[in-house]
């Protein structure tokens, strides 16, 4: 057995273990978390008062405006000087959430928006409450419509994470460095590490056909009227 | 009386919608809104649902004042033009959601939605399509589907946007008679808005024609058609020729050709003279009391000849209809002469017209 495939078979347990305890986890908390953000930064903009419109136009702006990496390092090397300190996992999921609630956010307006007017009328005259057509008519048929975007923020986001290893959480792409520096093979390791990145997004682009098919059951054809 | 209209207005910027319009609505009766596009026929359909907003008036529903009620509380039914099926939920969901949703006080149980909803598609003939999807049907299936869902909540009026207006002229021809005669079955105060003049005639109790936001007509089909109340009514209810004519005493004077009046009023000195395709007697041959004219254009359309004439030094098509038979019977020849005399017109003074 060639030296290079003995050392990715050594150190392949650690580096599925930094995947698995740290990137998994956080690439799920911070979508889930995100997506929340912006489900609710959508719904601002698009039924709030004013005030409150400005407000998330300005968080969206902010964050979509700014690198990722520069708010990483704000919230974790930056806040400290003014007495806000996050262990390096909160930091990074913080980063992330606030990130992924910014570009999700537009995402949620536009499916929202795309469902026609029609539907919601629809439900209204046969005495449906704004919450319940929201709910029951308006969320579903959006949902199918946002989940080919959504997954796309969903796989920027397991590769993104990898910047976590510059605030010291010790995911598989620091485990890949932390190895890489000692046995002296950045070659082999920053191979092994894009090799499982690789697949952690095809395992995920999986899940989004399958949830596709899920909420586009209903539809024999794209478009038309209903 | 079911639906009170009381002195509605609607303005979109500087275009008014809907102007002052004031209507009842019986108990039980089918209605039409008849008008062009732009007319205010859906705006004011939609004022009565709710999904818009009048400018000023109020809307009464069983004597109750619904004006500032939102749609989900007016307990009116809508059929909308283009369906707004539930596209992610099967037929028999969409109908049954309605009942579903309702508060857990009034919400009937499973076992009773089912029956309903399936009473329901049975109703529109259309059982066997329970458990699939919108998009599965055909047009008129689907607009079926559509006045299910909206008589499953029981509603107190059902109102119907252009319900035929994106389908085919046959399934149209067949949902108009077979709406017909579910109304006479479920007898539920209905409003319909059509841009088509032999809908309304053929569907509706009575017809409400409108035009640039005013009611110009109100009344059975056969009063709107046989007496349109003024020339706007006339000519929007079917083709119509127009002569200038001269009135004095009782009778109208068409170049030479005078013509007895029915009507009282209109007494002014010129007129136009309103005559219906089928209402012009014609002749092969020199008839006194008539008017000369070239045959220019006989198209046979099924069991009736349309006829185009023109009368000498004159720019204006005359159109004139007749059964095939009769046209046979008559010996007329396209490129010759023929004579013609209106069994039937109207006057209207010339400051209407």
């Amino acid at each position: 057995m060639p030296d290079w495939l003995q050392l990715m078979i050594d150190s392949f347990p650690s580096l599925l273990y930094a995947g698995l305890v740290f990137t998994i986890p956080l690439t799920l908390l911070s979508f889930v978390l995100g997506l929340s953000l912006g489900f609710v930064t959508a719904l601002t903009r698009l039924y709030a008062p004013l005030p409150l419109v400005a407000l998330a136009r300005f968080y969206v702006w902010l964050f979509r405006g700014t690198p990722l990496l520069v708010q990483l390092f704000l919230i974790f090397y930056g806040l400290p000087k003014v007495g806000i300190v996050f262990d390096p996992f909160p930091a990074a999921l913080i980063g992330f959430t606030l990130n992924v609630g910014a570009y999700s956010s537009e995402i949620v307006r536009a499916v929202i928006e795309s469902v026609s007017r029609g539907q919601w009328e629809a439900a209204y005259s046969i005495g449906m409450s704004w919450s319940q057509a929201m709910r029951r008519i308006i969320l579903p048929q959006a949902t199918r419509i946002a989940v080919p975007p959504l997954s796309n923020t969903f796989i920027a986001l397991v590769k993104d994470t990898s910047l976590a290893a510059v605030l010291t959480v010790p995911e598989l792409f620091q485990a890949a460095q932390r190895i890489a520096s000692t046995t002296y093979e950045p070659l082999v390791m920053y191979t092994e590490a894009a090799l499982l990145y690789l697949l952690f997004s095809t395992v995920l682009s999986w899940g989004q056909t399958r949830l596709e098919q899920h909420y586009g059951r209903h539809a024999t054809h794209l478009g038309g009227q209903s | 009386m079911s639906i009170e209209i009381q002195q509605i207005n609607k303005r979109f910027g500087d275009f008014v919608a809907v102007d002052n319009v004031s209507l009842s609505i019986e108990d039980g009766q089918l209605t039409a809104l008849l008008g062009p596009s732009g007319s205010g026929k859906t705006s004011l359909l939609r004022i009565i649902a709710g999904l818009e907003a009048a400018d000023s008036g109020r809307i009464l529903l069983h004597g109750e004042d619904s004006t500032d009620r939102h749609v989900s509380e007016r307990g009116v039914g809508f059929v909308f033009q283009h369906y707004a099926l539930f596209r992610h939920m099967t037929v028999f969901d969409n109908v049954a959601y309605g009942l579903t949703v309702k508060p857990r006080a009034v919400r009937p149980d499973k076992a009773t939605i089912r029956k309903k909803v399936m009473s329901l598609l049975e109703l529109v003939q259309l059982d066997w399509t329970a458990a699939r999807y919108p998009s599965q049907l055909s047009g008129g299936q689907r607009q079926r589907i559509a006045l299910a869902r909206a008589l499953a909540v029981e509603p107190k009026v059902l109102l119907l946007d252009e319900p035929f207006g994106a389908l085919d002229a046959k399934v149209r021809a067949e949902l108009r008679r077979w709406l017909r005669r579910l109304h006479d079955e479920i007898y539920v105060t209905s409003v319909f808005v059509t841009h088509d003049q032999e809908e309304a005639m053929e569907v509706s109790d009575r017809v409400v024609v409108m035009n640039r936001g005013r009611v110009e007509q109100d009344g059975s089909p056969e009063q709107v058609y046989d007496h349109p109340a003024n020339p706007f009514v006339y000519q929007f209810l079917g083709s119509v020729n127009r002569f200038p004519a001269r009135i004095h005493q009782g009778v109208a004077e068409v170049a030479g050709m005078v013509l007895p009046l029915a009507q009282p009023g209109d007494h002014s000195e010129q007129g136009q003279l309103y005559v219906r395709p089928h209402e012009l007697d014609l002749f092969a041959e020199a008839t006194p009391n008539s008017l000369r004219a070239q045959l220019e254009l006989v198209t046979v359309v099924g069991p009736t000849v349309r006829l185009e004439l023109r009368q000498q030094g004159s720019d204006e098509v005359i159109h004139a209809e007749l059964p095939k038979y009769r046209f046979r019977e008559l010996g007329l020849v396209q490129g010759e002469q023929a004579w013609l005399r209106p069994h039937g017109a109207r006057v209207f003074s010339e400051q209407l017209g």
